[in-house]
C-alpha cells in the first residue's frame, strides 16, 4: 500500500516560506504531478517526502502513519533525480545493487533482482559500464532501475525528463507511465513542464509561491482552471487574457474590450448579472479561436502581426486595438503579416476571471 | 515595411582558391613559429631549475668534480653511506654519521605519521565544513587561512615550550603533531574544495537508497574525493619527509635524526666538502619525492582550493 496524506504541510528556510499549508491526498498506485514554475515549492515538497528536509509544520502520513521524524533510509522510497545522481565510481550493476546491498540481501537475490530491474528498463546489456560511459537516456534508465529495485512503496521523480532531448522525452514519458501502471507504485512527479504533467499524471497539483493553486485531473485543469495562474500555466501557447467590461443589451450578456465585443454563453448570464458594467478578465485559449480572412464575416476584426508555422498548425499573433491575441490556425491558413483578419470565439469556450482576485467567475 | 537593399558593389567579394591556399599556408607557418617560440621560451625558463638537478645526479656517480662544477670518472663509491655503517672522517663517535637505514626509518615514521594525521583530520573536517552550515563558519575558515599564512618559524620557541610541558620533546610524535597542525589548513581547504565539487544530489540519493549519513560518506563521497585524498596524502608525506627545522629544534637525540639532518651533517661536518658523497645523499633523499610526483601527477592536477563559500 502507498497512500500518502500531506496535512497542512509547511516549510520555512529562515524567513523564506517555501511551502505553506499544503493539503493533499494521494491514493495508492496513483501518479500525481506537482507542477509549477521554479521556486514554487514543488522540490521542497518532494524532499520532505523523501525525508531530506524536515517539515516545519504539518504532517506527512504514509498509510495513516506520521513519518515526519523518519530518516530517509527508513522510508522505503525510490527517487530519480533530475541529474540522475548515479554513483560515478560504480558500474551500472553496482549502482542498481546499492540499495539492496544496504538492505543486506543475499548475493544471489541481489543478482536476480538487479537483473530484473535492469530488464524492466532494458539496460541488461550495459551492466558493466560506468555512468560516464552512458548516454543521457541510459543514465536515466539506470536511475529508474535503481529507484525501482527495492520495490519502494513510493516513487519520487524530480524533473526526470528535463535533461533528455525532445524525442527521447516523448518515449520515456510513455515508458515511465506504462511501468508505473504495471507495477502499481504510488508515484509523485515534480515538473515545471505542463505537457509532462498533463500527459503522465492521473492528477496534477499546481503550486505557486509555496501555495497550492488547484488539484485535479488534466481535464479539470484544462477545462475548469481555478484561477488565471492555472489557466495561463496549462496549455501551449498560453491562454490569452483580455481585460473587458460586462455589458448587457436586450438581456444579452457580452464582454466589451478595445476593438472587440464577445457574446457570453447564455448559461453564464446569471453569474455575470451582478458584475454588469464591472471589469472582468476574459480568457480565451488560442486553440479555441477561429480565424477568417473573409472580410466582414466575423465580429472581431484585427490585423496579423506574425505567423509562426509549426508544421501541423500555425501560431498566429493578431493585434486587436492595442491588445495582441494569439490564435492557432490549421495547416493551410493563408494569412500573411499586416493582413486584416477576422476572429470568432465560441461563447461556451470563454473563461471569465475576476481581475483583482484572479479567481475564475464561471 | 521598408525594403532594405545592399548595393551590389559594397558586398565583400569571396576569395579565389589561390588566395585561400596562400592564407591557409600563412596560418600554418605562423602556428609552427608560435609553437617553436613557446618551447624555446619554456626551455630557457626551466634551465636554471633543471641544470642543478642534472649536476646533482652526475656528481653522485662521479669520482671528481673539477672546479666545483664539471664531474668526471664513474664510481659508486659516493654511495658507500648505504653500506658503510657510521661513516666519518673525524675520530670518535660524535663526528660519525648515524646508520642511514635508521635515519630512513625515522624519516618514514615522520612522513607517514604526518600524512596519516593530516589525511584523516582534513577529510573529516573538509566534509563537515563543506556540507554543514554552523555559526562562525566564515570566521573559522578565515582563521584557518590566517594560520596558513603564518610562518611556522616564528612559533618555534612557543612550540618548544609547549612540547616540553607536554613531555613530547625529543619524540617523533611531537614533531609529527607540529608539522601536521601547521599544514592542516591547506589540506582542509583542498578537501573542502573536493567535497564542494560533489553534487548534493548524489549524497541525498545515497540516503534515500537506504544509507546512513556515515555510510553515504564512506561509500559514495570518499571514493569521489580520492584524488583529493591522494594529493593531500602526498603533500603531507613530503612535508614530513623534507622537514628540517622542527626536527632540528625538537629532537635532540642523534638516533632520532631524519634525512634532512643527515644531509646537513654531510655538508657541514667534513673539513673538506665531499661533493660526491653530498650529491649521492642528495639524490637518495630526492627519490621518494620523485616517485610520488611520478605516480600522482594526475591527482595533483585536480587540486582546487575552491571559494570560501560561507
Amino acid at each position: 500500500m502507498g497512500r500518502i496524506v500531506l496535512d497542512k504541510l509547511g516549510k520555512r528556510f529562515g524567513v523564506v516560506e517555501a511551502l505553506r499549508d499544503l493539503n493533499l491526498e494521494i491514493a495508492d498506485a496513483e501518479l500525481i504531478a506537482l507542477l509549477g514554475p521554479s521556486g514554487c515549492g514543488k522540490t521542497t515538497t518532494l524532499l520532505m517526502l523523501a525525508g531530506i528536509y524536515k517539515p516545519t509544520s504539518g504532517q506527512i502520513l504514509f498509510d495513516g502513519v506520521a513519518v515526519n521524524d523518519l530518516p530517509p533510509q527508513d522510508r522505503h522510497i525510490g527517487m530519480v533525480f533530475q541529474s540522475y545522481a548515479l554513483y560515478p565510481h560504480m558500474t551500472v550493476f553496482d549502482n542498481i545493487a546499492f540499495p539492496l546491498r544496504l538492505l543486506r540481501r543475499p548475493v544471489d537475490e541481489i543478482q536476480r533482482r538487479v537483473l530484473e530491474a535492469a530488464a524492466l528498463v532494458q539496460i541488461e546489456a550495459l551492466m558493466d559500464r560506468r555512468p560516464s560511459q552512458l548516454s543521457g537516456g541510459q543514465q536515466q534508465r539506470t536511475a529508474l532501475a535503481r529507484a525501482l529495485v527495492k520495490q519502494p512503496t513510493l516513487l519520487l521523480l524530480d524533473e526526470p525528463l528535463s535533461n533528455l532531448d525532445a524525442k527521447l522525452r516523448v518515449l520515456m514519458r510513455a515508458e515511465i507511465k506504462h511501468l508505473q501502471r504495471r507495477l502499481g507504485i504510488t508515484t509523485i512527479l515534480v515538473t515545471h513542464d505542463q505537457v509532462e504533467a498533463m500527459t503522465m499524471a492521473d492528477r496534477i497539483a499546481v503550486l505557486r509561491d509555496g501555495l497550492l493553486q488547484q488539484v485535479g485531473t488534466p481535464d479539470d485543469l484544462y477545462y475548469r482552471p481555478a484561477n488565471t495562474f492555472v489557466a495561463g500555466f496549462i496549455g501551449s501557447p498560453p491562454m490569452n487574457f483580455i481585460p473587458a467590461q460586462v455589458e448587457t443589451t436586450d438581456g444579452q450578456v457580452a464582454f466589451a474590450a478595445e476593438g472587440m465585443r464577445l457574446p457570453a454563453a447564455e448559461w453564464t448570464a446569471p453569474h455575470l448579472a451582478r458584475r454588469r458594467g464591472g471589469p472582468v478578465l476574459v480568457g480565451v485559449r488560442p486553440e479555441d479561436i477561429r480565424l477568417s480572412l473573409v472580410p466582414g464575416e466575423s465580429a472581431v476584426q484585427g490585423r496579423i502581426l506574425d505567423v509562426e508555422p509549426l508544421g501541423r498548425e500555425l501560431v498566429v499573433a493578431v493585434t486587436v486595438g492595442r491588445q495582441v491575441v494569439v490564435a492557432i490556425a490549421e495547416h493551410g491558413f493563408a494569412g500573411k503579416p499586416d493582413q486584416p483578419v477576422g476572429m470568432f470565439v465560441p461563447p461556451e469556450r470563454i473563461y471569465v476571471f475576476d481581475p483583482t482576485t484572479e479567481s475564475a467567475i464561471v | 515595411m521598408e525594403q532594405v537593399t545592399i548595393p551590389a558593389g559594397q558586398l565583400r567579394r569571396w576569395r579565389t582558391p589561390q588566395e585561400v591556399a596562400a592564407l591557409a599556408q600563412r596560418a600554418r607557418r605562423r602556428e609552427v613559429l608560435t609553437q617553436t617560440m613557446i618551447y624555446v621560451l619554456l626551455t630557457l625558463i626551466s634551465l636554471p631549475i633543471v641544470v642543478p638537478y642534472l649536476w646533482l645526479v652526475a656528481a653522485a656517480f662521479s669520482e671528481r668534480v673539477s672546479y666545483g662544477i664539471i664531474p668526471s670518472g664513474f664510481t659508486l663509491n659516493n654511495w658507500r653511506f648505504l653500506w658503510v655503517a657510521n661513516l666519518g672522517f673525524v675520530s670518535g663517535t660524535a663526528g660519525r654519521l648515524p646508520n642511514i637505514w635508521q635515519v630512513v626509518a625515522n624519516s618514514l615514521v615522520l612522513a607517514v605519521g604526518t600524512a596519516a594525521i593530516v589525511v584523516v583530520v582534513s577529510t573529516l573536517a573538509g566534509y563537515f565544513i563543506s556540507r554543514h552550515g554552523f555559526s562562525r563558519r566564515a570566521g573559522f575558515l578565515k582563521g584557518a587561512l590566517a594560520l596558513q599564512a603564518f610562518p611556522g618559524i616564528t612559533l618555534l620557541v612557543a612550540l618548544f615550550i609547549l612540547l616540553r610541558s607536554l613531555n613530547l620533546l625529543n619524540s617523533m610524535l611531537g614533531v609529527i603533531l607540529v608539522i601536521a597542525a601547521l599544514h592542516l589548513p591547506f589540506a582542509l581547504f583542498v578537501m573542502k574544495g573536493f567535497f564542494d565539487g560533489i553534487p548534493w544530489d548524489i549524497e541525498m540519493s545515497a540516503l534515500i537508497d537506504g544509507a546512513s549519513r556515515l555510510r553515504a560518506w564512506y561509500t559514495v563521497l570518499l571514493p569521489q574525493a580520492r584524488n583529493g585524498i591522494a594529493a593531500v596524502a602526498m603533500f603531507s608525506f613530503l612535508w614530513g619527509w623534507t622537514d628540517y627545522i622542527y626536527v632540528l629544534t625538537f629532537v635532540l637525540r642523534r638516533s632520532s635524526w631524519t634525512m634532512a639532518l643527515y644531509l646537513n651533517s654531510v655538508i657541514g661536518e667534513y673539513r673538506f666538502a665531499d661533493y660526491g658523497l653530498m650529491a649521492a645523499v642528495g639524490v637518495f633523499y630526492m627519490i621518494p619525492s620523485l616517485l610520488f610526483f611520478l605516480f600522482t601527477q594526475r591527482q595533483l592536477l585536480q587540486i582546487t582550493l575552491g571559494g570560501t563559500k560561507a
